[in-house]
C-alpha cells in the first residue's frame, strides 16, 4: 500500500468523525471520575463529623462511581457500534492488523523513533501502529475488564435477582475465587488505566509537537493536518 | 413403626412446648412464614428420621461446638438428638471398635439414604508422599470419607474446612488439605456447602430440617451454598451500614468513632465481600455478632480468607510481587516508574528537538 503513489496535496483529511471525538472526551472524563471515586471507595476520606443521618459521603462517592460507570459502559457500547458503521479509522483500535508484516514494521519503526534511533517518524492519517497496539491492549481490553468486573461487583449490591448478578456476578466471582479477589483485580486494572493515561497524554502532546501530523486538534475538530507534503505511510 | 425425629426428642425428655419453639425458630431462620412452623412440626412428627453420619477430618471442631450451642437452650437438645444417634466421634457415647462398627452398620442399613455431614477435610498429600496425617481407626481419613460418601444421599460440607479448605489449607498447605468438592473419587452424591468458621448453628440445623421437611435439598447458588442463607453479604444487612454510607469510620482501635459504633471498613472489615447470615441471624441466639461486638468481619465463610493478607487491612495483599503489597502500592510504584520515564523522555525529546533545530539553521 505504501508503495503505491498517491498525491497528498490536500492540506487536511477528515479522520475522526464526531461520534469518535465525542466518545473520546466523554470517556476520558468518565475514566477520571471513576479513578478518583474508585480510589476513595478503596481508601475512604477521613471520618465525617456529626450524625449519620446528616451525612452521605460514601453514598455520593459510590453514586458518582456508578453514574460514571454507566456513562462509560454505554459510551463504549456506542463506540463499538460506531466501529461498524463509521469510517475505517473508527475500527483501528479494535482490530490491530497483527498478521500484517507492514504493521509490525511500523510498530518497530515507531519504537525506534521513541528510542531516538530513527531520525524521523512515519506519517500517518490514522493512528500510528504503536498507538493502535497500545490502545488496543491497555485501553480496549482494560475497558472490557473494568466493565465486566465492575458489573460483577455492582450485582453483589443489586442482589440475586438483578440482571447484573445473573449475567456478571454469578460467574465472574467464582472465576476469580471470591468477591475480594474481584475487588483486588478491579483495583489493579485501575492502575493499568492510569499508566495508559500518563503515557497517552504525554505521547499525544509530544507527537503534536514532534511528529509530521496534527494530533490534539485532530481529536477536537476531526481534521488531520500535515506538516510536510510527502506521502503518508498508511496509504489512505 | 418408623422412628421420627419427634419420637427421638420425646424419648430424650424434650417437651412438646420446646419442640414447637424449635420449629418456629427454624422457620424464621429459613425466612419462611410462620405457617411453615406447623409444616416443619408435622414433618418431624411423621417422617422417618434422617440418619446422619458426622465425620471429622482435619478440623478444629468449631463446627460441632457451634452446632451444640444452637440458639435456644432447649433447641440445643433437640438438635443434639437429631445427630448424635448415628455417628459423630466427638459427641457420641460409643468409642473405639464399637464406634467404627456403627459407621458400617449405618451404611448398610441406610444405603443411599443417609446424610454424610463432613466437618473438616482430608489431607491428600499422604497419597502422594506417604506422609501421615489424620488417621482414624488405623486408616487415613480419606478412605473413610470416600467409603461413606459413595453410599450417601447427600453430603453436607460443614464449615469453611470442608467447603473451602480453611486454615489447614493455607499456603504452603503441608498436608494437602483439600475441600470435599475437590476430593477425587467421591462418588456422585450432591454436596451442600455450609461455610463459616464455624457456620451459624441455626443455619446448620435449618439445613437438616429443610431436607427433612421438604424432602429435597435446599436450592443452592453457583458455588453450592444454600441460597436462603448465603445470598447476601454481611455488608448488605449490617446495622452499621448507615455509618458506611455517611462516611463515618473507625480509624483506629478505641478512638471516639469506635466507641460510637461507626463502620469498621477501614479496620479491614470484610463484610462487603462476605456472604453469610451473621448480620441477620446473628450468633448465640441472635444476641450479637462480631461486628456488633466491635470487631471487623474477617470473611470466615469465604474461600481463601486465610491467605489474603491481614485481617485488619482493607486492601488485599498481593503476594505475586515478592513483597506483600496491595493494589495501590503496586500501582503507585508502577506510576512512579512510568511517570519518571515520561519525564526523562520528555527532557531528552526537548533536547533533541533543540539540537535538530540548531542543525537546520
Ligand atoms: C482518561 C483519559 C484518556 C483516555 C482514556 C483516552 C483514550 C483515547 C483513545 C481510546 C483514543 C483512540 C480514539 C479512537 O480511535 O477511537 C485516543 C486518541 C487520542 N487522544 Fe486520548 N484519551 C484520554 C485523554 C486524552 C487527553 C487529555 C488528550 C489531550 C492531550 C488526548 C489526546 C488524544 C489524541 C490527540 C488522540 C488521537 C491520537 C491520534 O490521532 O493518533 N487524550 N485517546
Ligand atoms: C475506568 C473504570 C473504573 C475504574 C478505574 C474503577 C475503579 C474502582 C476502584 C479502585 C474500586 C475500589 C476497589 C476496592 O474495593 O479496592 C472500585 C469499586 C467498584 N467499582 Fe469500579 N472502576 C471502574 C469501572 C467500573 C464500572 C464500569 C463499574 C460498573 C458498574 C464499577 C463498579 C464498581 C463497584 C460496584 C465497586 C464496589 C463499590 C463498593 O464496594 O462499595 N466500576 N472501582
Ligand atoms: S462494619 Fe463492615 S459490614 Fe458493617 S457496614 Fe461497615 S464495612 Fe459493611
Ligand atoms: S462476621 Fe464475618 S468473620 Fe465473623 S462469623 Fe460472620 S462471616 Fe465469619
Amino acid at each position: 500500500m505504501s508503495t503505491s503513489t498517491k498525491s497528498h496535496s490536500e492540506p487536511a483529511v477528515y479522520v475522526y468523525e464526531a461520534p469518535v471525538r465525542i466518545w473520546h472526551w466523554i470517556n476520558a472524563l468518565a475514566i477520571i471520575v471513576l479513578c478518583i471515586t474508585g480510589y476513595f471507595i478503596g481508601s475512604p476520606p477521613p471520618t465525617m463529623p456529626g450524625e449519620a443521618s446528616d451525612n452521605f459521603l460514601m453514598g455520593y462517592i459510590r453514586f458518582a462511581h456508578f453514574a460514571a460507570a454507566y456513562i462509560f459502559i454505554i459510551g463504549f457500547l456506542g463506540r463499538i457500534y460506531w466501529a461498524f458503521v463509521g469510517n475505517s479509522h473508527a475500527r483501528q483500535i479494535f482490530f490491530p492488523p497483527i498478521f500484517s508484516g507492514e504493521f509490525w514494521d511500523g510498530v518497530f519503526h515507531e519504537a525506534k523513533w521513541y528510542l531516538f534511533i530513527a531520525k524521523e517518524p512515519r506519517k500517518y492519517t490514522g493512528h500510528n501502529p504503536m498507538a493502535v497496539i497500545f490502545m488496543h491492549i491497555m485501553l480496549v481490553w482494560g475497558t472490557i475488564f473494568m466493565i465486566f468486573t465492575g458489573l460483577a461487583l455492582y450485582g453483589e449490591g443489586a442482589g440475586y435477582d438483578s440482571w447484573q448478578y445473573t449475567y456478571f456476578s454469578g460467574w465472574i466471582i467464582p472465576l476469580f475465587g471470591q468477591s475480594q479477589d474481584v475487588h483486588t483485580f478491579h483495583h489493579l486494572v485501575m492502575w493499568v488505566l492510569i499508566l495508559f493515561i500518563i503515557m497517552h497524554v504525554y505521547v499525544a502532546i509530544r507527537e503534536d509537537i514532534m511528529s509530521r501530523q496534527s494530533l490534539v486538534s485532530t481529536m477536537i475538530s476531526g481534521w488531520r493536518t500535515f506538516k510536510d507534503k510527502r506521502d503518508v505511510d498508511d496509504g489512505h | 413403626m418408623v422412628e421420627t425425629f419427634y419420637d427421638v426428642m420425646r424419648r430424650q425428655g424434650i417437651t412438646r412446648r420446646s419442640f414447637l419453639k424449635f420449629c418456629g425458630l427454624t422457620a424464621a431462620a429459613m425466612g419462611l412464614s410462620p405457617a411453615y412452623a406447623g409444616k416443619i412440626a408435622h414433618a418431624m412428627e411423621t417422617k422417618p428420621r434422617i440418619p446422619v453420619l458426622w465425620l471429622h477430618g482435619l478440623e478444629c471442631t468449631c463446627c460441632s461446638e457451634s452446632f451444640i450451642r444452637s440458639a435456644h437452650p432447649l433447641a440445643k437438645d433437640v438438635i443434639l438428638s437429631m445427630i448424635s444417634l448415628d455417628y459423630d466421634d466427638t459427641i457420641m457415647a460409643a468409642a473405639g471398635h464399637q464406634a467404627e462398627a456403627i459407621i458400617e452398620e449405618t451404611i448398610e442399613k441406610y444405603d443411599g439414604n443417609y446424610i454424610l455431614a463432613c466437618e473438616g477435610n482430608p489431607g491428600l498429600e499422604q497419597e502422594h508422599t506417604g506422609g501421615m496425617s489424620c488417621i482414624i481407626a488405623g486408616k487415613p481419613f480419606t478412605e473413610q470419607l470416600r467409603h461413606a460418601a459413595k453410599h450417601a444421599k447427600a453430603i453436607i460440607s460443614w464449615g469453611s474446612c470442608a467447603s473451602w479448605g480453611c486454615v489447614q489449607a493455607a499456603s504452603p498447605n503441608p498436608t494437602g488439605a483439600t475441600p470435599i468438592h475437590k476430593v477425587p473419587d467421591l462418588g456422585n452424591a450432591p454436596i451442600i456447602k455450609v461455610p463459616g468458621c464455624p457456620p451459624i448453628a441455626e443455619v446448620m440445623t435449618a439445613v437438616i430440617t429443610y431436607i427433612l421437611t421438604f424432602e429435597k435439598l435446599p436450592s443452592l447458588d453457583r458455588q453450592g451454598r444454600p441460597k436462603m442463607f448465603y445470598s447476601q453479604r454481611i455488608h448488605d444487612k449490617c446495622y452499621r451500614r448507615p455509618h458506611f454510607d455517611a462516611g463515618q469510620f473507625v480509624e483506629k482501635w478505641d478512638d471516639e468513632a469506635a466507641r460510637k459504633g461507626y463502620c469498621l471498613y477501614k479496620m479491614g472489615c470484610k463484610g462487603p465481600t462476605t456472604y453469610n447470615a451473621c448480620s441477620t441471624i446473628r450468633w448465640n441466639g441472635g444476641l450479637s455478632f462480631p461486628i456488633q461486638a466491635g470487631h471487623p468481619c474477617i470473611g470466615c465463610s469465604e474461600d481463601g480468607f486465610w491467605d489474603k493478607g491481614g485481617f485488619y487491612n482493607r486492601l488485599t495483599s498481593i503476594h505475586q510481587f515478592g513483597v506483600e503489597e496491595n493494589a495501590d502500592e503496586v500501582g503507585i510504584a508502577a506510576a512512579t516508574v512510568v511517570g519518571g520515564a515520561v519525564a526523562v523522555h520528555a527532557a531528552v525529546s526537548a533536547l533533541k528537538r533543540t539540537q535538530s533545530k540548531g542543525d537546520q539553521e
